[in-house]
């Protein structure tokens, strides 16, 4: 409890305007143009959270993105958002923040037992002792134990939205560097976006855009950026930004790195940019008496804030021998001055006691209850390292710089490790004019300010060094991976989880590369760092989802045309990308009783069945027929005009791609007929092989949806048709079976295709799609006397296994040939088509082939499970599998189809089908289970 | 994301588009004369180069026609793109 508010100073604070805020429970207050981690300082907070593992007390240690400890979950139920680093936190009026993990309480941990144990949970302990017996014996107690915040179990309220913008230059960051490269491109004409995580940037010209409080999160191929602004307004929370450059300038600036000594992770240390920070901007003391701990000029700059701002500096601890100039200042504010000296260890409990120097002056105690530590920077590459572009290490900033450029991008300032104010300025301008004329910039040149990186001391228990507070990675757990082989940077980063936590180890990247080089004896820059990703900070997985429709829109239903007529008709719809009735179930019937009524009316009377799925395409010109031929197992070609004929299309392999109709229309204008699963492939399938391949003389059109179908099936189908006022149907015997005629049904003009699924006489009758209602109307009311019944897919399923005709895809697989479901016969057909020569191949006519046949179990009440296997008893082994299967009421006994090896020889053979562990006899049949000759087709034995 | 040139449209998001796989495969003028090895090598043999590889790609968002990428399946950066009746054109990676 050692921070409070300094009566004066804090640039960024309104102290006219205080808020109230609830901190785990606590009413305090800040001042508008706070951060939550400057207001909770200001009120004396010193423990935040708990680390991840050994749930040691953490509290505030940087400012902006750099914070690895403070997170905390902010607001309640739907609009409670976990993992937010307190320093990214605006306060608000009645703002609601609570520790992210910490149980029963922050400030006393139960899972703090887990720290005495830390000697048991070193890298890897979790892979190593949870294998045996299983890792889900133990997973809810750790799932409970670990893990960072708690995720909000309500439907998020707030909008979110995606937007796109072309420029020519983005620049990202508005600090020193990225105003000058902004002006220097904007000067040079160029239509330039600045964008900026924070509300402040300075002065632009006119002609540049801006967006302030938004985040760059993902580099991606082709210049494209993604961007998260945060608007917090009513209605909308956060806008997600798809940007594409023609140049990138990058000035996201340096992360200031930690230093690394026992206990350095306890309450009151603090990076020194982060404690000037506090300071300067928020009028706040991180504490009473602090100690600044540096490897460079940059710790100078927080010790000598902190002592203008009143605060008796205890100490100031410089690794170096440092310039004369430095030391003068130094003595003037009578700071005492240790130098060529680190800190060893740090020790206190709920908060930084004292610190044990050691170095050229000996080892000496001193007591503070702040530190501030000033480790060095590191530029943040994290977006040029996503672009695909390379980074190396400069010794003399210890740290990782921008190499080579794998896109159209430029870094600069502190970015590119230019960390003097005047040199970074003067980079951005270079960096902006550079993006304006498209030119590639020489490499920076180094040192500005050198600076060594945190090497760990030889002294101190490196299992209270922290690496990665957030993950709570030690150096004892680098150690460990090391002498356990793991060299990589990568293979230690997955093994240690370092560098895997919210904070995707800004603040450890460095630090840990330093230390594992250190522990390997090798330089850096032979370790590499290791490849950063998107996003760069967590973002809403709302804002993710926000380019795409959601709600009702993210798949929209499709209805079929003549949809409310299915409603009223008491239809039960199944997805199946269109919504299509599956049964039209009467008061308490089960889906199994209406779909066995619906089909034993289509075989004794008539039904109805919307096939208005069905793909349509018009194939037209001179070379219609040609290209037809060279696409199809078939010969369309050879169809006479007005007649239909069955088809396959195979795919180069030879295997079965879909099956269906084509319907001579014209000389030269032929309909193909695509299953309605296949219908979007079938139509790519066929642009494709006329685009790519045949590019004749014809041109193709997709009218699946612009005509609705309506099937009138039955042996009364005839009569309905009639009855509905059809009064121009040609006779009969004019028009059989696999013909088409056009006529005019209720005024409209019709076309029926003599086309059926169901082995009974049928009509689908095309219409014009928005008639389709009108259609379904008037059919129906003609059909009452007739015993019309609606039929849906499961009826439609029974009918078609009855009479053994295929779903392509559900009674084929990837490896079925025509010839293996009894289609052997046109494929030996003259001229060239596609999978021809896969077909001629000997394996397409091989012993063993899987072929279609119909099953008869001898129990036939109950019908087979489909995927069951057909297996031979010793040795075990499977022979085929169950593809289709029903109860068929026609002939009151369960059938099933199969894929069975040479099926066809096999005709009254006894096969075991296993499912389950359980093994049940079927007989082996042609699939034609009813009417094998086909007689019904032509409706004769009928009253039609 | 990449940004594709379609030969028809202009440069559009890689979103608008589907690859087809490697280009300029040529399939056997006879097939019921050519050997079985030859009918595998057009079907299965395949280049996979690291650097240019001319790629088959479709503007399924767009104008629904087909054309020709040169991508380097290293970088993928995109060379140039031609229509589907143009040959390769002579660009070293």
């Amino acid at each position: 409890m050692t921070g409070f508010r300094l009566l004066q100073g804090g640039d960024a604070i309104d102290r006219n305007r205080p808020l109230d805020f609830r901190f785990n429970g606590r009413a305090m207050t800040g001042y508008a143009g706070d951060t939550l981690a400057s207001a909770l300082i200001a009120n004396g907070v010193g423990i935040v959270g708990r680390s991840f593992k050994y749930h040691r007390p953490r509290g505030v240690i940087g400012s902006g993105f750099a914070e690895t400890n403070a997170l905390v979950q902010i607001g309640r139920g739907d609009r409670l958002v976990p993992n937010m680093p307190a320093t990214l936190v605006p306060l608000t009026q009645g703002l609601e923040a609570n520790s992210a993990i910490g149980w029963p309480s922050v400030r006393f941990d139960l899972g703090r037992v887990t720290d005495r144990l830390s000697a048991l949970l070193s890298a890897g302990f979790y892979y190593k002792t949870f294998i045996w017996p299983n890792w889900h014996v133990f997973e809810p107690f750790i799932r409970r134990a670990a893990g960072i915040g708690r995720a909000p179990s309500l439907p998020d309220p707030d909008r979110y939205e995606a937007a796109e913008r072309h420029v020519e230059v983005l620049v990202i960051g508005a600090g020193p560097a990225g105003l000058a490269a902004t002006r220097a491109a904007a000067g040079q004409g160029l239509k330039v976006l600045l964008i900026e995580a924070t509300d402040r940037i300075g002065e632009l010209p006119p002609s540049v855009a801006a967006l302030r409080n938004t985040v760059a999160i993902g580099y991606y191929d082709g210049n494209f950026i993604t961007a998260v602004e945060t608007i917090d307004a009513p209605g909308l929370r956060q806008r997600l930004w798809k940007l594409r450059a023609d140049q990138v300038v990058i000035a996201t600036g340096a992360f200031e790195r930690p230093l690394l000594f026992e206990n350095n992770d306890l309450p009151g240390i603090m990076l020194a940019s982060a404690a000037q920070a506090f300071v300067d901007r928020h009028g706040v003391a991180p504490g009473r008496a602090p100690l600044v701990a540096t490897l460079g000029d940059s710790g100078y700059d927080a010790a000598f804030a902190m002592s203008d701002a009143g605060l008796a500096v205890r100490a100031i601890v410089d690794g170096r021998k440092p310039g004369e100039a430095l030391v003068a200042q130094a003595r003037a504010r009578g700071i005492p001055l240790f130098s060529e000296s680190r800190i060893v260890r740090a020790t206190g409990n709920a908060r930084v006691k004292s610190v044990v120097i050691d170095g050229a002056a000996g080892r000496s105690t001193l007591a503070c209850d702040m530190v501030a530590m000033a480790g060095g920077w590191s530029p943040a590459v994290q977006l040029f390292s996503q672009s695909g572009s390379t980074t190396r290490y400069e010794s003399s900033i210890g740290g990782f710089v921008p190499d080579r450029a794998a896109q159209a991008v430029h870094v600069c300032g502190m970015a590119a490790g230019i960390f003097d104010h005047a040199a970074a300025i003067a980079d951005g301008h270079a960096a902006g004019v550079a993006a304006a004329r498209g030119e590639t910039r020489a490499a920076s040149v180094f040192p500005a300010t050198p600076c060594d990186p945190a090497l760990p001391p030889a002294t101190g228990n490196p299992k209270r060094m922290f690496i990665d507070m957030q993950t709570d990675v030690t150096l004892a757990d680098l150690r460990q991976a090391t002498a356990e082989n793991y060299r990589s940077v990568e293979h230690v980063k997955r093994y240690t989880v370092w560098g895997m936590g919210v904070d995707q180890g800004r603040l450890s990247a460095t630090n840990g590369v330093a230390a594992l080089a250190a522990i390997q004896q090798v330089d850096p820059s032979k370790l590499g760092t290791t490849k950063h990703r998107p996003p760069f900070a967590p973002i809403a997985i709302a804002t993710m989802a926000s380019d795409r429709p959601n709600g009702a829109l993210f798949r929209p239903w499709q209805h079929l045309p003549s949809h409310d007529w299915h409603i009223a008709a008491g239809a039960v719809f199944e997805d199946l990308g269109y919504l299509r009735p599956s049964h039209y179930p009467r008061a308490e019937e089960t889906m199994a009783a209406a779909a066995r009524r619906e089909a034993l009316a289509v075989r004794n009377a008539v039904g109805i069945m919307d096939s208005s799925s069905f793909g349509k395409i018009e194939l037209k010109g001179p070379d219609a027929g040609r290209f037809l031929d060279l696409i199809s197992l078939g010969r369309p070609s050879t169809i006479p005009v007005g007649r239909i004929r069955y088809n396959l299309l195979c795919d180069e392999l030879g295997v079965l791609l879909d099956d269906g109709v084509v319907t001579r229309l014209a000389h030269d204008h032929f309909l193909l007929n695509a299953s309605s699963a296949h219908a979007a492939r079938v139509r790519s399938w066929i642009e494709d092989w006329h685009q790519c391949e045949w590019p004749l003389d014809l041109v193709t059109r997709d009218v699946s949806e612009e005509w609705a179908v309506l099937t009138l099936a039955g042996p009364r189908a005839r009569k309905v048709l009639i009855a509905a006022g059809c009064d121009d149907l040609p006779e009969s015997a004019d028009w059989p079976h696999l013909s088409f005629c056009h006529a005019t049904l209720g005024g409209h003009r019709v076309r029926i295709q003599r086309v059926s699924f169901t082995g009974e006489m049928s009509f689908e009758i095309g219409i014009a799609a928005p008639l389709a209602g009108e259609l379904a109307k008037r059919l129906w009311e003609a059909g009452q006397s007739s015993g019309l019944v609606p039929f849906g897919l499961e009826a439609l399923d029974i009918l078609r296994i009855e009479k053994g005709f295929v779903h392509i895809g559900t009674d084929t697989d990837g490896a079925t040939i025509p010839a293996d479901i009894g289609w052997g016969r046109i494929g030996r057909r003259e001229g060239d088509y596609l999978g021809k020569r896969s077909l001629m191949h000997p394996s397409a006519n091989c012993p063993g082939r899987r072929q279609l046949v119909g099953l008869l179990p001898l129990d036939g009440n109950l019908p087979l499970q489909v995927g069951a296997h057909l297996a031979t008893n010793k040795p075990r082994r499977s022979e085929g599998f169950v593809t289709s299967s029903c109860f068929s009421p026609t002939l009151d006994t369960s059938i099933a189809l199969a894929l069975l090896a040479d099926g066809r020889k096999r005709h009254g053979e006894q096969v075991t089908v296993w499912f389950d562990n359980e093994a049940r006899l079927a007989q082996v049949t042609s699939p034609k289970f009813f009417d094998p000759e086909g007689t019904r087709l032509e409706g004769n034995q009928s009253d039609g | 994301m990449l940004l594709i040139h379609c030969p028809w449209c202009g440069p559009r998001d890689e979103d608008e588009f589907a690859n087809g796989g490697e280009a300029h495969v040529d399939r056997p003028n006879l097939p019921e004369t050519v050997s079985a090895q030859d009918w595998a090598d057009y079907l299965f043999m395949h280049d996979n180069p690291k650097g240019l590889l001319a790629e088959r790609w479709v503007h399924s968002f767009g104008c629904r026609r087909w054309f020709h990428a040169l991508r380097d399946t290293a970088s993928h950066r995109i060379a140039a793109t031609y229509r589907i009746d143009e040959t390769r054109p002579d660009i070293a990676s």
